[in-house]
């Protein structure tokens, strides 16, 4: 594959997950190596060997995980690996902290150089990174997914950074699967679809909706196609609840919630703001400090995950590998993951196989899950269809309620599209679903009402039509 | 101090190496074998120092054997140190039995007491910190070199990197694998310093197992001592302070069969962790072998 950056320009690198962006840049940045190809920097073909080599030409790479130590300071984290040496091969801490705040003033980016990075926000670790590179003397800068965990706000700002840094003459190359952001921050636009590159345009000259084609192969539809939510009467209700983390911390904090047959409740918050620790408790996998859980009407606050499930509660978790499927089992043992002890998928202590393997037949048809045969093991199947499995799992033994946990996470477009479709079947069938997402697209995309949280509570309730981004922004950083 | 010594000499080499991400249980098969090869090269050369010296080059070249199989080769690191540990019980036992039990009548005595003059004169700290033989002076200045390596130098800061974050430390261009092996091999270095404690500093003798666990309670010590090398030294003293008031009570009589007072330490040694653990908290990659991409 061919692409040429310039100097002083916003370049996004526009994929879906999987399309080979974060490959193509690890190998710019030396942490992969290229089978073939050459690079050319600066008018001179580079050898990149490692990120050594990445440095001295001045390329930056700012992850999608953030790089940094959260017990070290946030001067120590930007000047390691290229420390301010005084006698003895000491660190001189307070020639560090001056540079780093010299360099903070310069461009913009205040950041506190003796803060822990472990109390810092995410927004604030992310300018952490961005000075790390600068502090090496980058003027290629690379941004992988750097918007995934930032509130819409704190977005702008970052794109007011980078602009900034453009103007400078610095070359930026931004990669991201977000079509809106593209268009917004974008000088030039490049697609790649299955490690090629499929077209190289500029906002001015294609839509969203071009891009996506591009992006897919195929035209997509942006929008969920459905119809207003015609909500029943109420399936789980929320009454103060108070959930504690792993570190016994307070992580929901008085959350009052509703959720009624025939709608979708969407969770809007950034990663890490209680909605891990409230799924857990939804499903009965975590048990409250306080506060009641009714399902249809019944306290079932203290019990276990078991009686969840026989109660109809179905759960697509956040993370399919490790709550999600067992990988080494075969699609048909997932399939039933839940029921497997019942009939007609037992009698007595006998499994009866023959049951399983006609029921998985059904559901790998109906989900179009596209596999060789249910007896496979689910680990030979690619993300989406790993996904499809369990949405397929969880909807097919007629739950009153999903929670569903980022179902779409590390989804191609197809496979989005596919399970939103069944969510919102299943929704006009009379299922409540309470759908939790740090991506807010797909909240307001999906969801007939909105429930903001932020520091484990629910900051705010907005109906899916006055829903809007700048409001919700606001409120998931705690500011409305 | 004196039961400090061993003790603090191993959790420093705790220190250094889970700092970097490695655990090293093999501390305690270290000492076992560098008090081994200090006491024979002793008895050999008639030359203490050659011992000690010997000792420590044993804990290094054990510690080479541990960072070969668990950085590069990437064998779990708990096997790894378990192997270690195994390895030097059997040969020292086979070997002690084979050669030294006959020939031990005459050893070549232990390592002599220096008195700092002056400064041992002050009245109850003079005698408790200056009047002691060389290893346990190497350990009081080893704790104040490491506390400063750690926390002060380039390389602390590195080492401390690589065993938080070792993915973010190889982005910024540091290589973990050398950062790793460096820490592993200075801690088998302290171990064996440690190990010559028990042959050469405190009876002159070899005797099978000798080491009696201490390398386990010396990492007890360390994770109570918050993987900090003055903390963990702390630890030491109140392990010590136990393994002696054990002996003390022996001596006076007491009815408390002895197999019971013997047990002091170690049973301080599971309450004391029992209660550090969950609340201390270790370098984030202790433990994970670095896979590079």
């Amino acid at each position: 594959m061919d692409l040429v950056i310039e100097w002083g320009q916003v370049h996004a690198l526009l994929g879906e997950n999987g399309a080979g962006k974060t490959t193509l840049m690890n190998v710019v940045y030396g942490l992969v190596r290229a089978d073939n190809g050459e690079i050319i920097y600066d008018g001179s073909p580079a050898t990149i060997h490692g990120p050594t080599d990445a440095i001295r030409l001045g390329i930056g790479m700012v992850h999608q995980h953030f790089m940094l130590i959260p017990p070290l300071t946030v001067a120590e984290n930007i000047i390691l690996g290229h420390e301010t040496v005084g006698p003895v091969s000491t660190v001189d801490v307070a020639k560090a902290r001056k540079q780093v705040s010299a360099l903070a003033t310069r461009y913009q980016l205040e950041v506190d150089p003796a803060a822990r990075v472990a109390n810092l926000s995410v927004g604030m670790q992310q300018r952490v990174e961005i000075l790390k590179t600068l502090y090496r003397g980058a003027r290629l800068l690379i941004m992988d997914e750097p918007t995934a965990v930032l509130t819409p706000q704190e977005a702008q700002g970052l794109f007011e950074i980078l602009r900034g840094l453009a103007k400078e003459g610095k070359a930026i190359i931004f990669i991201t699967h977000k079509l809106g952001e593209v268009i917004d921050i974008a000088d030039r636009i490049t697609v790649m679809r299955h490690g090629k590159v499929v077209a190289t345009t500029t906002p001015g000259e294609s839509s969203p909706a071009d891009l996506a084609r591009l992006m897919v192969g195929r035209p997509v539809m942006l929008q969920v196609n459905k119809q207003p939510a015609r909500p029943g009467k109420a399936v789980m209700q929320l009454q103060h609840l108070v959930v504690e983390d792993e570190r016994r911390q307070t992580a929901v904090n008085g959350v009052d919630l509703e959720v009624r047959s025939g709608e979708i409740v969407g969770i809007a918050g950034v990663e890490g703001n209680g909605q891990n620790e409230l799924v857990e408790a939804l499903v009965g996998l975590r048990q409250p400090r306080a506060g009641t859980i009714l399902l249809n009407g019944r306290d079932v606050t203290r019990t276990s995950a078991r009686t969840f499930i026989s109660l109809g509660v179905g759960h697509i978790p956040a993370d399919r590998h490790r709550m999600g499927i067992v990988l080494e089992h075969s699609i048909a043992d997932n399939l039933v993951l839940a029921t497997y002890d019942r009939p007609p998928f037992a009698s007595g202590i006998v499994r009866q196989l023959g049951a399983v393997l006609s029921y998985a037949k059904k559901l790998v048809k109906a989900f179009d899950i596209r596999a060789k045969s249910p007896a496979q093991p689910v680990a030979s199947l690619s993300g989406g269809n790993q996904q499809k499995v369990v949405a397929a799992r969880e909807l097919g033994r007629n739950p009153k309620v999903l929670i569903a946990s980022q179902p779409t996470r590390g989804l191609d477009v197809g496979s989005i599209e596919f399970i939103h479709k069944q969510i919102v079947t299943q929704r006009d069938a009379g299922l409540g679903v309470l759908l939790v997402s740090s991506e807010l697209d797909e909240v307001l995309s999906l969801a007939d009402r909105v429930a903001v949280m932020y520091r484990g509570q629910i900051v705010g309730v907005l109906e899916g039509k006055d829903a809007e981004r700048e409001r919700i922004g606001l409120m998931m950083a705690g500011a409305a | 101090m004196n039961e400090a010594t061993p003790l603090t000499l191993a959790a420093l080499g705790g220190v250094v190496s889970e700092r970097s991400g490695v655990v090293n249980i093999a501390l305690e098969g270290m000492m076992l074998m560098s008090a081994f090869t200090g006491y024979v090269v002793a008895f050999q050369t008639h030359n203490l120092w050659l011992g000690v010296l010997a000792g420590v080059l044993t804990g290094v070249l054990i510690a080479s054997l541990h960072a070969a199989l668990s950085i590069s080769l990437m064998v779990d690191q708990i096997v790894s140190g378990f192997v270690i540990n195994i390895l030097a019980l059997g040969i020292t036992g086979v070997f002690f039995k084979g050669f030294l039990q006959e020939a031990s009548v005459a050893g070549p005595g232990v390592l002599p007491t220096w008195q700092i003059p002056l400064l041992s004169k002050i009245p109850v700290i003079g005698p408790i910190l200056f009047i002691h033989q060389p290893i346990t002076y190497a350990m009081l200045l080893a704790i104040v070199l490491i506390q400063f390596l750690l926390f002060y130098t380039v390389w602390g800061l590195r080492t401390r990197a690589v065993g938080e974050h070792p993915l973010a430390a190889d982005t910024v261009g540091i290589n973990v694998y050398a950062v790793r092996y460096v820490a592993v091999i200075l801690s088998g270095g302290l171990a064996g310093l440690g190990g010559a404690y028990f042959s050469l500093q405190q009876i002159g003798q070899f005797l099978p197992n000798m080491t009696g666990g201490r390398g386990f309670i010396a990492l007890a010590a360390m994770i109570f001592g918050k993987w900090k090398p003055l903390g963990a030294f702390y630890a030491c003293l109140l392990f010590a302070g136990a393994e002696a008031l054990s002996g003390r009570i022996q001596i006076t009589g007491v009815h408390i069969p002895f197999q019971f007072l013997g047990m002091l330490p170690y049973l301080l040694t599971i309450i004391v962790v029992a209660g550090a653990m969950g609340r201390a908290v270790a370098p984030a990659a202790d433990g994970k072998p670095y896979r590079k991409a």
